[in-house]
């Protein structure tokens, strides 16, 4: 599904990513983890296609296309979803609003009428219980005011709605006491589905005793420098990063 | 109807035209109005026109708007204009009392001045001069006397007719009354509106004024209004400007409060050649509240200006500001919000804040928050902004599947949000904020009013006036 090969990246002129690959295959899990400032979010914004990052060598195919050529938009609407670790609020535009509008958008990209109001309303109501959500955050506006474990869970709902093929949630856990991590967690487990895949981008192992990955990489300066399977996380919780440090 | 062409030195014709036609024009004066009349003269061939070497005219230059030859209309078009013709609101299930002003003339179907079953008067300036003496000498020309600025003069000194609005005590007038000010005329117009709200001791008013127009005609209209909230009385206050580029409007309100009441002032500017929003208000009352707001979406070569002055000459009293603003390619804009806390008003509560965006490196704004305070016990805030429309919030919508231009917009309509979401009358609001999302979108045209049916936009909008009136 997504094949990163040899990617290189910079902002302002300084190298962040040096040369990262990473293959996704269809209903798989993979972690991707690090410590700080090694260019976890880094990766996420390019393949997302944040403004601001110059890709400096390689390639991201996505499906057969490549997404260095797509816009932000473009690249949303081709299937990739990315979960904020600071969701942005946007006071007085409703959830609700906000979602459709995206949804809608997302469906004239693939040639669709727009979501007919009662089936959008259901779909939303079926999503929310699914999720454990309260009624009324749909009604608020996008974020705003929100408390940082419903800022999490709000990206978890769009990412429920919106239906991704490839969903990356970068530091989805951060700041999360154990209920909203569980439900996070609980949230991404029953969105899996054979032909959908999802990167979670963690800094602590606890997540991935929510969300069990296939496959665990360890970034480390710009590079992914060891993968291996869901016990590689325990491992590199027990030893730490000078762990791996010491063996490059 | 006798119109009176101006000569291009705008100034010293409208001083002879005042000295040679006063007998005839002004003819009707009560010796109070009169007196009005005359000391303002004075004061207007004092002052004469603000130049921008004026602190306060720093920001809008009116020069340009002055240079035209202009006519005046110096006589009422005549009874029995039907509004319904005119006019349509296309605001749904909003049910209004609509009073019309053309050309600064207030229209009227049957009577000049309506009185309903409440006791409350709606009409003609004009009419209430003649009929009412009494409020007339209490309030006309009351909240503007100190003003030292001269179209404020000129307008006292030429006001012949506009909408008067009387209110008793304890009355909640259940309609919203909606003040029409249309413009239709084939040439250069210049007018002096003048309106007088008075609302009377714990009773509740809401007033929408619109400002239209239908021509495309160089117009320079010099709008006065006056406002007085007797005691535990409230006014909801809305102002809705939507005009073509070739008009100059100054839009200027005095607002005076006794204790206890409140105000809530909102001023939607949509499109406009130049506006210029003068708001006045004293509180002179204990507890009295006074909430100004603001909306501007400026863009080509339009320039807004907001001055807010707010007095806080007692203890106890609440105000606040909050003024935003979307300024596109060429256009301006100015805000200055002046707050003054006297020195025995402890306890003022006193909060301003403006805010703009600016989508290109030409559009520019000056906002200038000057607060004077003389007590020692207050609370005042003021804050003022300038930038772009954020990044992280571009590339948040964006990475949801939402095109650029459409996450523009989106955030354009967020960021007025806050001020369109205080409207209180929610048909009012939907209406709004239809007409700001459609603004955003480059679709609003200054024909597209609240007001003006737009199906009859092609047809020579015409007016039913009887010429044996005049």
């Amino acid at each position: 599904m997504l094949s990163i090969k040899n990617l290189s990246a910079s902002i302002n002129g300084k190298e962040i990513l040096k040369g990262v690959n990473l293959e996704v295959k269809a209903g798989e899990v993979h972690a991707i983890m690090g410590p700080n400032g090694t260019g976890k979010s880094t990766l996420a914004y390019v393949i997302a296609g944040r403004q601001g990052y110059e890709v400096t060598s390689g390639e991201i195919i996505f499906n057969g296309r490549n997404l260095l050529e797509l816009s932000t938009e473009e690249r949303a609407c081709e299937g990739i979803f990315l979960g904020f670790q600071y969701p942005v609020e946007i006071p007085g535009v409703s959830i609700t609003n906000f979602l459709r509008t995206a949804m809608n958008e997302q469906r004239k990209y693939h040639g669709l009428d727009p979501i007919p109001a009662k089936e959008f309303l259901s779909k939303m109501e079926e999503k929310k219980k699914m999720l454990e959500l309260q009624d009324k955050l749909t009604n608020r506006s996008v974020n705003e005011g929100f408390s940082g474990g419903e800022k999490k869970k709000n990206e978890i709902f769009q990412m429920a709605m919106l239906e991704p093929m490839l969903a990356i949630l970068d530091e989805t856990d951060s700041g999360l006491d154990i209920d909203a991590l569980r439900i996070v967690a609980t949230g991404v487990n029953k969105l899996r589905r054979p032909d959908n895949a999802t990167v979670v981008i963690t800094h602590y192992q606890r997540l991935l005793d929510y969300i069990v990955p296939d496959v665990v990489h360890v970034l480390f300066d710009g590079r992914i420098v060891k993968s291996g399977g869901k016990e590689m996380a325990l491992e590199l919780e027990e030893k730490g990063y000078e762990w791996i440090k010491s063996q490059l | 109807m006798e119109h009176i062409q101006i000569e291009t030195d705008l100034k010293s014709s409208l001083e002879s035209i005042f000295t040679e036609k006063s007998p005839t024009l002004f003819s009707k004066d009560t010796p109070y109005v009169a007196g009005v009349r005359k000391q303002a003269f004075d004061k207007f061939a004092q002052l004469g026109f603000p130049t921008a070497r004026q602190e306060r005219w720093r920001g809008t230059d009116l020069s340009k708007s002055l240079a035209p030859d202009y006519e005046f209309i110096m006589e009422a078009p005549g009874e029995n204009v039907d509004i319904e013709k005119i006019f349509q609101c296309e605001v749904p299930h909003f049910e209004t009392f609509l009073v019309a002003q053309l050309n600064g003339w207030y229209v009227y179907r049957n009577s000049p001045l309506t009185v309903l079953p409440s006791g409350v008067v709606i009409g003609s300036l004009a009419k209430a001069f003649e009929q009412y003496p009494d409020l007339i000498k209490q309030h006309y020309g009351k909240y503007t006397e100190q003003s030292a600025e001269g179209l404020i003069a000129l307008n006292t000194a030429f006001a012949q007719d506009g909408i008067f609005i009387y209110v008793p005590d304890n009355v909640t007038v259940p309609d919203v009354i909606q003040m029409v000010n249309i413009v239709d005329f084939d040439r250069n117009l210049m007018l002096q509106a003048r309106n007088l709200v008075i609302v009377g001791k714990n009773s509740h008013l809401r007033l929408v004024q619109c400002d239209d127009s239908i021509n495309h005609k160089v117009t320079f209209i010099n709008s006065v209004s006056e406002v007085f909230l007797d005691k535990d009385s409230s006014l909801d206050h809305y102002k809705l400007q939507n005009k073509d580029e070739h008009s100059t409007l100054i839009n200027s309100l005095y607002f005076y409060q006794e204790s206890g009441s409140s105000l809530s002032s909102n001023a939607i500017s949509l499109n406009g050649g130049i506006i210029r929003n003068n708001t006045t208000v004293k509180l002179a009352g204990e507890h009295s509240s006074a909430n100004i707001y603001g909306v501007y979406l400026m863009d080509r070569n339009q320039h807004i200006d907001n001055q807010v002055f707010i007095d806080h000459m007692v203890p106890n009293c609440q105000s606040s500001e909050m003024f935003k603003g979307i300024l596109d390619d060429h256009a301006s804009g100015v805000f200055n919000g002046h707050v003054m806390v006297r020195k025995d008003a402890q306890h003022t509560n006193a909060y301003q804040s403006n805010k703009n965006i600016l989508l290109t490196d030409k559009a520019t704004v000056d906002t200038k928050p000057f607060l004077e305070i003389y007590a020692d016990d207050v609370k005042c805030s003021h804050g003022a902004t300038v930038g772009q429309l954020d990044g992280d919030a571009m590339f948040y919508i964006r990475s949801r599947g939402i095109s650029e231009a459409n996450a523009q917009i989106l955030l354009m309509y967020a960021f007025a949000a806050e001020v369109v979401n205080k409207i209180s009358i929610p048909e009012l609001r939907q209406r709004i904020d239809d007409m700001v999302k459609k603004r955003l979108r480059g679709e609003l045209s200054y024909c597209d009013q609240c007001v003006l049916h737009c199906s009859t936009q092609e047809k020579k909008v015409s007016f039913e006036i009887d010429v044996t009136k005049i």
